[in-house]
């Protein structure tokens, strides 16, 4: 859970990105996107799919260049950073990727997935070093000696994706963004890997940025949501604030659209729709603070109407 | 009830491999009521998808319908049919929707023609006729503005709209029974409950039973009536809608049950099944479920239980409920849904 005095491990302030600028499939991924992320907190991000969330991600790792805008990883703009600050601050952010069988190279073994990583932080020069790390790392994520000398295919898809866990886990990072690293699996499997990264948080002060579609999901693991719709951030607060007390139009829309198990409230659920035109009709909008932490965008009259209705 | 108007007996499917025969289906027995939707969950390699696909004959070369297996419908036993057989169900008596609409359109084809083209061969319209019945039909599925995309290809088309259109192809010849295989898996919230709806309301106007395929317990809740939870080829558990999420008596549907957060989930509490699915290369002896069950009898590892009847509507296979097994205290997540089950469902005295 959130530590009240946290620093600040990512600032995103004002990020712009467009795709195909100048071109007729112009987008505007990210319009004018801000948010903070706290040292050991996790941060949910949810929307639907060309929302933005992917992007975030991975504007934030760098790859690729923003239109305007800062991102800020313990202070030092992720931006401006040249090769060498770059490698060291990739060993301090790394991710986790929705296909696991697709994100490891299934020439290599187990040992050297990991090892690759380790190399890079300088584990190489010592081999009995290098395996000890090995198998400590498959220790941390479930999985056990056997499994290092073997290759991708033998694995089910939940322990592929422990490998890719592990793999991130290697260099030792502070700070981890997850990339719907469960909607490939099983859904028996799904709560055996979120209840490792859970339990891989509390052991070692990781930071999580966690993007899913699964919204029940997203609302267990995080501290602090961001929705997210057409590449802008309509509302952000704490997992509490933003599903039991959602104010924007779009989230209470994407709240009430998801099914849960249970068919007495299923069959008494009502789906909100949304309209987004008014979006389109020029006004100013601003992230406005409504309670402590809990912000909703909006015009001046919007965000009051929004108060009203929630009373 | 009724009769059922599908019935499917004792059904096996096994695979041929280079590394040995896949038992993927041990013996599946459900019935199908007209009007009703049947929720068969399970996660992949359950054999949920298999049991769908030997309905209509569309299962891989490598292939084979176990001798005893029965699919009946009316008075023709599917089980037995040959290729040239299958033109008479399929369309015009069980229809499927897959979920992936991008690769069940065909890209070279308007999306009026592929809707039009079942009315034709199986309803016997003329061009006229299937041209107006086909815009009748986008409208119903919620295509805006039909007119203007007659001529559309699917590839001009959004997921979500691209799925009304594959449910118009699968409606087009007015079958009986309609299989929509994780219709919805590939759709964001906000569309798969456009699409839900749609369906709904088109098995509602048509009396059409619906077997709906998913591994999602919240899209169950919503849609079904009844549900089959399937485990490594055979059915453990079936039952209502509000037995199996109210008053489950399997340990795997406990288990999927609890696996599943709700947007009311503490943390910390989210149970997982511990280990994965056993390979059907080597079928186990005893309840394919006994190496990951907490509750697990001796017995389970040895023998196969039968299915015990809860209710009339409700039977499991476990033995759990033998009346010589030990009571157990199901998961802290069932007991909830227990508790609501004795308050809401069971009748005083």
């Amino acid at each position: 859970m959130q530590n009240p005095d946290a620093r600040k491990q990512i600032e995103i302030k004002n990020l712009n990105l467009t795709f195909n600028k100048g071109k007729k499939n112009e987008n505007k991924a990210l319009d004018n996107v801000s948010f903070d992320i706290y040292e050991g907190e996790t941060f949910g991000l949810v929307g639907e799919s060309g929302s933005g969330k992917t992007t975030i991600g991975r504007s934030i790792l760098k790859l690729y260049v923003t239109d305007s805008g800062e991102i800020d990883f313990e202070g030092q703009d992720v931006q401006t950073m040249k090769k060498k600050e770059l490698a060291a601050f990739r060993h301090k952010a790394q991710m986790i990727f929705q296909d696991p069988q697709a994100s490891l190279n299934g020439r290599l073994t187990v040992e050297n997935i990991l090892g690759e990583g380790l190399d890079q932080a300088g584990y190489s020069k010592d081999k009995k070093k290098r395996r000890q790390k090995v198998l400590d790392l498959l220790h941390m994520v479930g999985l056990n000696e056997d499994h290092a000398s073997r290759y991708p295919h033998e694995f089910s898809g939940g322990q592929k994706q422990r490998i890719g866990i592990a793999r991130a886990l290697a260099v030792k990072p502070k700070f981890i963004i997850a990339d719907e690293p469960i909607s490939a699996l099983d859904v028996s499997v799904q709560a055996q890997v979120v209840n490792l990264l859970a339990k891989l948080q509390k052991d070692h002060g990781l930071t999580y940025l966690f993007i899913a579609h699964d919204l029940a999901m997203v609302k267990y693991l995080s501290d602090r949501i961001g929705v997210l719709h057409w590449g802008k951030l309509v509302e952000l607060g704490t997992a509490d604030q933003v599903y039991n007390h959602p104010l924007h139009p779009y989230t209470k829309s994407l709240l009430s659209a998801v099914p849960e198990p249970d068919p007495v409230k299923e069959k008494a659920r009502r789906v909100q729709s949304y309209d987004p035109s008014f979006e389109k009709d020029g006004q100013e909008r601003h992230m406005v603070e409504v309670e402590k932490g809990h912000f909703v965008l909006g015009t001046e009259a919007e965000v009051d109407r929004y108060k009203d209705e929630q009373r | 009830m009724s009769q059922p108007i599908l019935t499917v007996k004792n059904l096996a499917v096994s695979f041929e491999t280079y590394a040995g025969t896949i038992k993927a289906i041990r013996g599946v027995d459900f019935e199908l009521f007209s009007g009703e939707t049947l929720a068969i969950v399970g996660e992949s390699g359950s054999g949920k998808s298999v049991t769908t696909r030997t309905l209509l004959g569309l299962n891989a070369k490598n292939a084979t319908v176990e001798e005893g297996s029965q699919i009946l419908l009316g008075d023709d036993n599917l089980a037995s049919y040959q290729e040239k057989n299958w033109d008479q169900v399929r369309g015009s008596k069980i229809a499927m929707v897959f979920q992936d609409p991008m690769t069940s359109l065909d890209p070279t084809m308007t999306i009026k023609n592929q809707i039009a083209e079942p009315m034709i061969k199986h309803l016997g319209y003329k061009e006229k006729e299937a041209a107006d019945a086909t815009l009748e039909l986008m409208k119903e599925v919620g295509i805006p503005n039909a007119e203007k995309h007659l001529n559309d290809y699917p590839h001009q088309w959004s997921g979500g709209m691209r799925q009304r259109a594959v449910i118009a192809i699968a409606l087009a010849a007015e079958p009986d029974i309609l299989i929509a295989d994780e219709p919805t898996t590939a759709l964001d919230v906000t569309i798969q409950a456009q699409i839900l709806n749609v369906l709904k309301a088109q098995q509602k106007k048509r009396n059409m039973s619906v077997i709906f395929i998913t591994h999602d317990l919240g899209v169950v809740a919503d849609v079904a009536d009844r549900v089959a939870v399937m485990y490594a080829g055979k059915i453990v558990e079936k039952g209502t809608v509000n037995e199996i999420f109210y008053n489950p008596k399997h340990p795997y549907t406990w288990g999927l049950l609890s696996s599943m957060p709700t947007t009311s989930t503490a943390i910390g509490s989210l149970h997982a099944i511990p280990g994965t699915p056993p390979d059907l290369l080597y079928p186990p002896k005893g309840d394919a479920f006994a190496n990951r069950n907490a509750y697990a009898l001796q017995i389970d590892h040895e023998k196969q239980p039968p299915f015990f009847k809860v209710s009339a509507t409700h039977e499991a296979a476990t033995w759990l409920l033998d009346e010589r097994a030990p009571k157990v205290t199901p998961p802290a997540e069932i007991v909830k849904r227990q508790s609501y089950w004795q308050e809401h469902f069971v009748k005083e005295g």
